[in-house]
């Protein structure tokens, strides 16, 4: 469905996206992960073909997103950054003009608007000013906009950002369920979301693609490095003496926590499970135990662990 | 076409559903009542022979309103939607870039010209207190309100350039009001200098704007002032596209 191969995209004096290639197949949902700056929605908005890339070539259905700017637009739906919205219109008047915009026909897009706003949750909503509306109602509105008339390709540049927990939930519940029947392109910078909705995740850094495969992969590529947490009752030289002896730990750090309790952040060799040893080794020494976790990856901990490569070549 | 008329509705839409739209209205017909006063102040006092809307022009509250509310009316269109991103979603829909810049101009003139609706009663006032019914017949009125429409196409194409190149509202209503005012200084100048058969004197006295107004007023419609007025606008209209256009230029 999207082949970008090579594309780079350099603003006045500033490199935003260097040489990424990837492609989503029909029916996938890809999230684009990365932190801010990393160069997410310079590649939606290219892929929309609202900016033209500076060089490579980005086909979207089989359409340079160039060349056949108006083929590949009339297959996405789009919902940019900060959702931006008409603020004096009404809901349901807004969408019945981006379903006109967008080439239906009077009856058909009656029929969508109402098929999107029940989709959306907006029925209830339908005669309210966007303007007056919560941001979860204004993302829906956005979203049901992209949908309006049931393109191929939706691109949502980070759909959840600003919303409460529950809302966060329903949006991701929608975008899920959209599978199969579009190609979903999402942009975020929180991992759990994107390991919840996402078939395939691509990772950039920086205005590179460091990495792209499905989560479970991405996971286990990442587990080399978790940390397990303890906190332990006993003495700072007791612990180091310890730890310095127990096979399969890589590096340690123990400090101070409150009490007699020290806080140790371990990371093993190999992505072994440290737990088992930890709790037997304070068994055997009789120390109280009160914390023992092993730490989920966050996104951060996977840009450290992508980029540490370059940074020790660097060096 | 849908497309056009669906784009044409939202930007007429957006004129009537904000209170600027409103306040533009209201100002323009304080503008053209206060001219109204002035005129019947002076036509108290001594006789005209020129006809009721030549006078009318002739007050410069007509200029001042077109100087003053075509930047006003034109610096939301096109620098609203970048600043609040909604040209972003816009763009990402299949209209063409023509499409775009042909409904906001028309959205414009529209309300560009229903704005100076009002001016109608102020004339249909002087009709029925004054005795001057022949210099109201519907050829000078027909007349005027064509010379308000082509001046108001040439100040609002070049509002929507200066809206097009412009994020910010202000920027937008300033730069248009620059080069309205440049424009309309030039019809001074056009004015002072008298035409001669030299190319540059005729080429300034295309920008006489008063003297073309002053036509209109009397109900005269001139072809070369027409075409002046219509080429100008296309002009602007076109840079204005290239302008939105210029965003995809590799």
């Amino acid at each position: 469905m999207i082949e970008v191969s090579n594309l780079t995209k350099c603003y006045a004096g500033r490199t935003a996206v260097n040489g990424v290639s990837f492609h989503v197949a029909r029916g996938e949902i890809v999230g684009l992960l990365g932190p801010n700056g990393a160069g997410k929605s310079t590649t939606m908005r290219i892929l929309s073909s609202f900016l033209p890339a500076t060089s490579g070539t980005v086909r979207v259905a089989g359409f340079d997103v160039f060349y056949d700017s108006v083929e590949v637009r009339r297959r996405i739906g789009f919902m940019p950054e900060n959702n931006p919205l008409y603020p004096e219109m009404r809901v349901r008047e807004y969408l019945k003009f981006r379903a006109r915009l967008k080439g239906l026909s009077g009856r058909r897009s009656r029929e969508r608007v109402a098929t999107v706003m029940e989709q959306c949750g907006l029925t209830d909503v339908s005669k309210r000013i966007i303007g007056q509306l919560s941001k979860g109602y204004r993302q829906r509105v956005g979203l049901a906009d992209a949908l309006v008339h049931e393109p191929e390709l939706i691109i949502l540049d980070e759909p959840t950002i600003g919303l409460d927990p529950h809302q966060i939930r329903s949006v991701r519940q929608l975008i899920k369920s959209l599978a199969g029947k579009h190609t979903v392109l999402i942009s975020t910078h929180i991992l759990p979301e994107a390991e919840m909705i996402c078939s395939r995740m691509v990772i950039m850094f920086d205005g590179k693609i460091l990495a792209a495969d499905t989560p479970e992969n991405l996971q286990k590529l990442m587990q080399g490095s978790s940390q397990t947490v303890a906190e332990i009752g006993a003495s700072v030289a007791e612990l180091n003496a310890a730890f310095s002896q127990l096979p399969g730990l890589e590096k340690f750090d123990v400090s101070a926590s409150d009490g007699e309790f020290q806080r140790c952040a371990l990371t093993p060799r190999d992505g072994c499970d440290l737990r088992p040893a930890i709790f037997a080794l304070a068994c055997e020494r009789g120390w109280m135990l009160r914390e023992l976790t092993r730490s989920r990856h966050s996104l951060e901990d996977i840009y450290v662990q992508v980029t540490k490569p370059n940074e020790e070549e660097e060096s | 076409m849908r497309i056009f008329s669906a784009l044409l509705r939202r930007d007429l839409a957006a004129f009537f559903l904000s209170i600027t739209g409103y306040v533009i209205i209201a100002s323009v017909t304080v503008l053209t009542s206060l001219s109204f006063v002035v005129l019947l102040t002076a036509f108290a006092t001594r006789p005209f022979t020129a006809p009721v809307t030549e006078m009318f022009y002739s007050t410069y509250f007509f200029w001042l309103i077109v100087l003053l509310v075509a930047p006003v009316i034109t610096m939301r269109l096109f620098a609203l939607e970048k600043s609040s991103g909604t040209f972003e979603t816009l763009m990402t829909t299949q209209v063409s870039d023509l499409q775009v810049v042909a409904a906001k101009f028309a959205a414009a003139i529209i309300f560009y010209m229903v704005a100076w609706l009002p001016m109608l009663a102020c004339l249909s006032i002087v009709r029925h207190f004054t005795s001057q019914s022949g210099g109201l017949d519907a050829g000078t009125v027909g007349g005027m309100y064509l010379g308000i429409f082509l001046t108001g196409c040439l100040f609002l194409s070049l509002g929507c350039f200066a809206s097009a190149i412009s994020r910010s509202q202000m920027a937008a209503a300033m730069i248009s009001f620059v080069l309205g005012v440049s424009l309309f200084s030039l019809s001074f100048l056009a004015r002072l200098i008298p035409v001669t058969a030299q190319w540059q004197s005729q080429v300034l006295s295309c920008f006489g704007l008063f003297d073309q107004m002053d036509d209109f007023a009397r109900g005269v419609v001139d072809a070369r002032t027409t075409v002046f007025y219509v080429t100008a606008t296309f002009f602007f209209l076109f840079l204005t596209l290239r302008v939105v256009e210029s965003r995809r230029w590799k």
